[in-house]
Order: C-alpha cells, then structure tokens, then sequence
C-alpha cells in the first residue's frame, strides 16, 4: 500500500456504518494482539490492526482495494482476543458487505466468485448443492482444471453428490433472500 | 434423553459419515434425536461473510423450526453451530427486528463434543468401550468456531479446549500436548485460494507430528475435509471424526466399508495398533 493511514484523509461515511451496526473501533490502542495470531496476515497487505486504524479514520478507498478484507479466513481469532473487545472479524465482514453493495472489484475476485456460487446454491435449493455449486463458481472464475483431480476422489467416495438436495418449502428460503432488509 | 437435530448440509454430502457416527453414538450413549423438519441450510460462511441480514434470517429460520419441540438442538459442525447460536442471540436480543413477534426459545444450541465430554456421558462411553484403542497417538484438533468467540459459543478453555482429549483417553488412545489446537485450517477459502489452506494445513500436520501424533481428530466437517484434502501428498495424517473413534472402540471392529469416504486411508495405521 503507497498511501499513508493517516487522520489527515478521514471521511466520516465508514465509521458512521461501522456504529449503525454496533461495531465500536474506537477502542483500539494498537497492541497488534489481533494481527500477532491472525493464521492468514502473512499473504495480507493490510494488518488486521491497520484495517482497524483505517476504520477509525474513515479511511474506506484502502481498505476496498485491499486484498486483506477477501483473504480473512473468519476464524475470529481477531476478535477473540482483542483486549477491548473490538469485533474484527465483524468489521471485516461488513468491509466485504460494503464492497459488494457498492458494486466494486473485490480484491480477490474468486473469494467473491465462491460465495457467490454457494448462497446462488442456497437460495434455489435451500440448501448446499455442492457439484453443482462447484460448477457454477468453475464457470465464474474460468477455472476449470484446480482441483480436478480431488473432485474425483471425492466423486469416487460418494462424498459429492451429483443431484442437489433440495428442501420442501424453498419459497421461504427464497423470501428470506428476497425480503432481507437493507443495512447499509 | 432426547434431542433436536440439525445436521447442516455437509452432513448429508461430504461428511456423511459423521452424520452417521453422530446417530450411532447417540444411540450408544441413549440420546434419541429428532432431526429438524425441513431444515434449510444456515449459510455458512458465505452469509456472513458478505450479507449479515441474510446469515441471521437464514439460519433464524431453523430456530423457528425447532422451537415447538423445544428440545436442545445438537449439531455436530462447528460453523452451523456458531450460526445458529449467533441468530439465536440476535433474535432474543430483538425478536422484531427479525420480523420474529415473540422468541423465547426454552432450548439452547449445542455442539457434539461439549456434550459428550460431560461426565455422565464419558462415562456411559467407557463403559461400553470393548476394544481400547491403546497406542494410538492423536493430535485432538478443534479449529474455530465450537470455540470463537467466546460470547457466541460459550466455550469456557477457548485457548486450550479439553473435550476431545477427554473423550479419546476415554477409549484408550492418547491425545498428544501439542501447539495447533485452536489454530484456524483456513476452511472458508479453501477453494477459491487452494494455496493458502495447503499451507496452514501443512503447518497443523507437521505441528502434530512433531509432538508425535499418528493421526489428526476433529469435531467439524469442514476441518475435516479441508485438512484430509490439503495435507501433502506424501504421509498425509488420517484424520478421524471423534465420533467415529468412539464407534470403532465400542464395536471393536474397523471395516473397509467403515472408511471408504475418507481420502487418507486410515486402516494401516489402525492395522498397526492392532484393528
Ligand atoms: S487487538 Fe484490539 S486493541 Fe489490539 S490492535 Fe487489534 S484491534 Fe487494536
Ligand atoms: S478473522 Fe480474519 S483477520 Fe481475524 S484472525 Fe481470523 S483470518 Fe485474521
């Protein structure tokens, strides 16, 4: 990252979201606890503890472009351990949120291609389909021959099933997907 | 005793056969579950990893599910079960603003291994042990979300969780002291950054062998799978559900049949401690 954190760039559009949804990143002293045991930091080009500054200033543009907010692996080692009980993890998840309602790139487009392609799954079955979740996330991200060789290991131990599973009552799980209310 | 089921999706595709060791020891130890009528998927981790509203509402509408029963709900995945106990909070904290008039749920959310840690239920499976599994060395795995964070799971030894390791010396084998337990696998990006779970899966299999562990065992499809299928190619660890150690202990026999969806065969290790 070429830009500075810096107060001097703050906006006030990201921290406002942040305490609408209960989020409290004030708190932070910088002790780096939350990046110390993030399993994921070293492939980040943000710190858990520099998104968190960020946050604090408003600083979005950062933190949309970052690759960090797709590769968080949610494992909420972060917010586990934050002495003040900041939730990171949630922030993260909300970054994410943001990037998508705002229909940027992510930064890590097949991150966003996956999660796309499973709650797609979702809301037409009601549950995971996963063969044909993972042809749908194939197609997205044109890529065709990762992890040809385990789908077939797994095909051969019954482990991926060819028909989806559905549940009876898929027009509630499609209204939950329609109904949901606007956040941010 | 008897239970409410919510298996989740992996339990009925990749993990079946935990779905299956989890009815087994169930019947074993006299709990009688009753899986939740037609359950939908929670949205794990995807919901929540983009759409918050969503996650809540899709994993809310199990708990609706399950309320006439009233009964404790068991489910065996860790990330369905962090889920359902955060949409459980967020619905008692605000029933309306989940469109929900009146939630007060008399039955609480809970995952496999806090369970049949206690002691009533520890005993119950010693009891019925017939062949101990004596000389196999496990690394006891718990990974994330049984434990993370603390305020939603009600894990109490989040840092150094202590029920898989009490229910495998329940069967005789021994759960090495080891550095990875709580280390997350990196399950959620497994597929689409391949690369990276193979290294933190490397990381956990080699810490497990270096504190001398023959085999990896884990209360959590998703752990599961990603850590049978990311571990190098050469003398990958075989990685057991714990309720499939309990089976093998209780019935004493190891089957082809038994291991044929896991994609590191198990049996010459179990061959060597004598199954
Ligand atoms: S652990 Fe908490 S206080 Fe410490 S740097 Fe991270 S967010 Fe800030
Ligand atoms: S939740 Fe994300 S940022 Fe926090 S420790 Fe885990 S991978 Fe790192």
């Amino acid at each position: 990252m070429s830009e500075a954190i810096s107060p001097k760039q703050s906006s006030a559009h990201l921290p406002a979201a942040l305490k609408q949804a209960g989020l409290d990143v004030e708190a932070c002293y910088q002790c780096g606890r939350c990046s110390a045991g993030c399993p994921v930091s070293a492939c980040f080009d943000l710190l858990p503890m520099q998104v968190v500054r960020l946050c604090v200033y408003g600083q979005e543009d950062l933190l949309q472009r970052s690759q960090t907010i797709w590769l968080c692996a949610a494992c909420e080692t972060c917010t586990t351990r934050c002495p003040n009980g900041i939730d990171i993890a949630g922030v993260m998840d909300l970054l994410r949120r943001r990037v998508l309602a705002q229909k940027l790139k992510p930064g890590q487009p097949r991150v966003a291609a996956f999660h796309k392609s499973f709650l797609r799954s979702v809301r037409r079955w009601g549950r995971t389909y996963e063969a044909g979740m993972l042809g749908a996330y194939k197609l997205r991200t044109g890529d065709f021959f990762g992890d040809l060789k385990l789908g077939l290991a797994m095909l051969s131990r019954g482990k991926l099933r060819m028909l989806p599973r559905r549940i009876r009552r898929r027009r509630e799980v499609k209204k939950i997907f329609k109904q949901k209310g606007k956040i941010e | 005793m008897r239970l409410s089921y919510y298996p989740g999706c992996s339990l009925t595709g990749t993990a079946r056969e935990y779905d299956h060791s989890v009815r087994e020891v169930a019947r074993l130890v006299g709990i009688e579950l009753s899986e939740i009528p037609d359950w939908n998927c929670c949205g794990a981790s995807s919901a929540h990893m983009t759409d918050h509203e969503l996650a809540i509402r899709l994993s809310a509408r199990n708990l609706l599910l399950a309320q006439p029963e009233g009964r404790d709900v068991l489910v065996p995945c860790a990330a369905c079960f962090q889920r359902l106990r955060r949409a459980d909070l967020a619905l008692k904290k605000d029933p309306k603003r989940w469109g929900v008039s009146d939630y007060r749920p008399s039955f609480k959310i809970v995952h496999v291994t806090p369970l049949l840690s206690r002691p009533d239920f520890l005993l119950k499976i010693r009891e019925q042990v017939t062949r101990r599994l004596s000389g196999l060395r496990v690394a006891c795995y718990y990974g994330c979300l049984s434990l993370r964070p603390p305020a939603v799971t009600g894990a109490v030894r989040y840092e150094d969780p202590r029920g898989l390791d009490l229910i495998t010396e329940a069967l005789g084998a021994e759960p090495v002291s080891w550095s990875h337990k709580t280390e997350c696998c990196s399950g959620s990006l497994t597929m689409a950054r391949p690369d990276i779970a193979r290294a933190l899966v490397s990381d956990i299999a080699k810490a497990a062998g270096r504190a001398g562990a023959q085999a990896l065992v884990v209360d959590c499809p998703m752990c599961h799978a990603n850590l049978e299928s990311r571990q190098s190619d050469d003398s990958p660890l075989p990685v057991f559900f714990a309720t499939e150690l309990i089976n093998l202990a209780v019935t004493g026999k190891s089957t082809r049949k038994q291991w044929r969806q896991h994609l590191v065969d198990p049996r010459h290790l179990l061959g060597s401690v004598g199954f």
